[in-house]
């Protein structure tokens, strides 16, 4: 008898696992695909791209051909193979980056509304407000431009140290939602600490929610290390796409019809950019069961 | 009236922390500016003589004595519209510099500003009013797909097409051929010189407003008084536009100062690919030649223009809407 009874009881939870939730929006599975198939290409990079990423041995400022799909930069490297290897530097930039500012996020938008009214809040609350009217690409260009030699961690660093202030701001408003539920009381008078009760009891509650936040963080990371490499301030000891595009405009080209050598790093940026915005969708299936199709 | 006090009050504090902020980056960091500009006129691995670089302090008014003393001097200086000396255009001072491009900057920003906030909201509006119409689908799919586009890429396409391609429109600077001044010739230099990296901007900016608008104006069609407006047999389009569309413009107003922020950080990258004349380009070209006092500059204004922008948009939104008044009391 009770076989039967637990069987009834968690059949409709497992039919609402929450992997198959994402899965069934159409958008999030196209969106799941492709950043699967770019992780396996910055995986395998050295497989896929036919030269070295900074191979320059071959005749400068070619057209796309045979050899080179999409021809070769000012230096002579193949833009074909930087374009494979750039796709490391953004799936880093963006992980990194992305748990970087959601870890920001979380701990000060929680706590600032936790503590809801509070000094503690106010505090919190003002540098929330504060970063948020700050223009953010000029404060990171600003910061960047002063290192010399630049590396991912200090690009993932600025652009993380940047960029949380919006999520901070609805983690805090979400939290707010949630403190006064029953399991809360309960294990504040079960004796549990703070930061306990915050990250350990309500923060499960809103799972869903931190990962959509990251997913954008992410997402926002990867478009400013686009804007920073445009500008000449990638990182100094890799090639990104946003990189690929400023030698390109720097080498003029457009003047020159080399149209593919910007075309391409754009396009495959904007696809992988899209693809994060879809998988934002499915998340946001499993916090808002209303907008899943039947 | 506690309301536009307490905005006022987050205004003044804010100011002072970007204020502070902008003189504890260039301190935070390692190197010496003095060093760094007479080591790159004398050239990269000349030996640095250290008169000269004493020289190259005083020139610039760099800064001695304790932090505090600094800070103060500082704040002297801001207070008397004192940026400092730029080091690519000495002896001009930064404030020289960037009074050449400001107007660049603020008609391209400002037409592009208010352009897209009156499209977006006029399409946001109507979609959510025919909501799941063929409109309403293909602006969403659209924005959304359009929004995830890089604008310094939308630049360099539109470079190719309608600059070199066709031929239609000049593909870089801000004029050519005529002088500065108020007249014919080089208005329709610097328009023609300004439309590609405005249409650029005008093919981004808008699709923050359209689904904002969409998104709240849907909320509003769901409520209450729309019903009763309904059964009072008002005409829809005055339901539309005098009662929701009326209602779901606040929120966008209170994010046109914060979008202000983002477009200046797109202004800098698609003005550097354009090398429109603006200030933009002149942060872009700070940052490749190392020019910090100019790059704080820029720095500086761009913070406190979108602060106070800002400001203004609390301002209008606490007469606007008295239950902002109301929640702050």
């Amino acid at each position: 008898m009770s076989t039967v009874a637990t069987e009834t009881v968690t059949a409709p939870a497992v039919a609402d696992r929450w992997y198959r939730v994402v899965w069934s929006s159409k958008k999030a599975r196209v969106g799941i695909v492709v950043v699967a198939i770019y992780t396996l290409v910055a995986l395998l990079a050295p497989v896929i791209a036919p030269y070295g990423p900074t191979d320059g041995s071959f005749t400068p400022l070619t057209g796309p051909s045979a050899q080179h799909l999409l021809g070769t930069n000012v230096a002579g490297v193949d833009v074909f193979s930087q374009v494979i290897y750039g796709s490391r530097v953004s799936l880093i930039v963006g992980l990194l980056g992305g748990l970087l500012a959601t870890a920001i996020a979380l701990v000060i938008g929680m706590v600032s509304g936790y503590a809801e009214g509070t000094f503690v809040d106010d505090v919190l609350t003002f540098l929330t407000n504060t970063a948020l009217v700050i223009p953010v690409l000029p404060l990171i260009i600003t910061l960047v431009a002063y290192s010399d030699t630049r590396g991912i961690p200090l690009i993932v660093g600025v652009i993380a140290f940047t960029s949380w202030a919006g999520a901070a701001r609805s983690k805090r408003a979400q939290i707010i939602t949630l403190r006064n539920r029953d399991f809360v009381t309960a294990a504040k008078f079960s004796g549990d600490g703070t930061f306990r009760i915050i990250f350990s009891e309500i923060l499960p509650n809103m799972t869903s929610l931190v990962a959509a936040a990251f997913v954008g963080a992410a997402t926002g990371a990867i478009g400013a290390e686009a804007g920073l490499a445009v500008l000449g301030l990638g990182s100094s000891d890799s090639v990104s796409w946003g990189t690929i595009l400023y030698q390109a405009d720097a080498a003029g080209a457009i003047s020159q019809g080399l149209f593919v050598w910007v075309f391409v790093p754009g396009l495959v940026l904007a696809i992988l950019i899209t693809s994060m915005a879809f998988i934002i969708f499915g998340i946001d299936l499993l916090s808002n069961p209303h907008l899943r199709e039947d | 009236m506690r309301y536009f006090a307490r905005k006022i009050g987050f205004f003044v504090l804010t100011l002072w922390a970007v204020v502070t902020l902008n003189f504890l980056i260039p301190r935070l960091q390692p190197g010496d500016p003095a060093e760094l500009m007479v080591q790159n006129l004398a050239g990269k691995n000349a030996q640095l003589n250290r008169a000269q670089v004493e020289a190259m302090r005083d020139l610039l008014g760099a800064p001695s004595g304790s932090l505090f003393s600094q800070y103060w001097s500082y704040l002297g200086q801001l207070a008397h519209g004192d940026l400092g000396i730029s080091y690519t255009y000495f002896p001009y001072t930064v404030a020289e510099v960037i009074g050449k491009a400001f107007w660049w900057t603020v008609i391209l920003v400002g037409a592009v500003q208010l352009l897209s906030f009156a499209i977006g909201i006029l399409l946001g509006a109507f979609a959510a009013w025919r909501r799941n119409s063929r409109f309403d689908t293909s602006v969403t799919v659209i924005s959304t797909f359009v929004g995830t586009l890089q604008p310094f890429w939308i630049a360099l396409l539109l470079i190719y097409g309608l600059g070199y391609g066709l031929g239609w429109f000049p593909t870089a600077g801000g004029y050519e051929a005529s002088t500065p001044g108020f007249n014919g010739a080089f208005l329709y230099d610097a328009l023609s010189h300004a439309f590609l990296p405005a249409l650029t901007l005008m093919i981004v900016t808008p699709i923050g407003w359209i689904l904002g608008m969409r998104n709240t104006m849907i909320m509003n069609l769901g409520e209450d008084y729309i019903r009763l407006a309904r059964a009072k047999g008002l005409p829809d389009r005055m339901i539309a536009l005098r009662y929701a569309a009326r209602n779901a413009l606040l929120p966008s107003v209170a994010g046109f100062a914060l979008a202000l922020g983002g477009i200046l950080g797109g202004t800098i990258l698609v003005e550097s690919v354009f090398d429109y004349p603006g200030l933009g380009r002149l942060m872009g070209e700070a940052v490749g030649i190392k020019d910090y006092p100019l790059l704080q500059g820029l720095m500086l204004l761009t913070a406190v223009a979108t602060l106070v922008a800002n400001l203004i948009a609390d301002l209008l939104y606490g007469v606007l809407d008295p239950r902002a008044r109301r929640a702050a009391a």
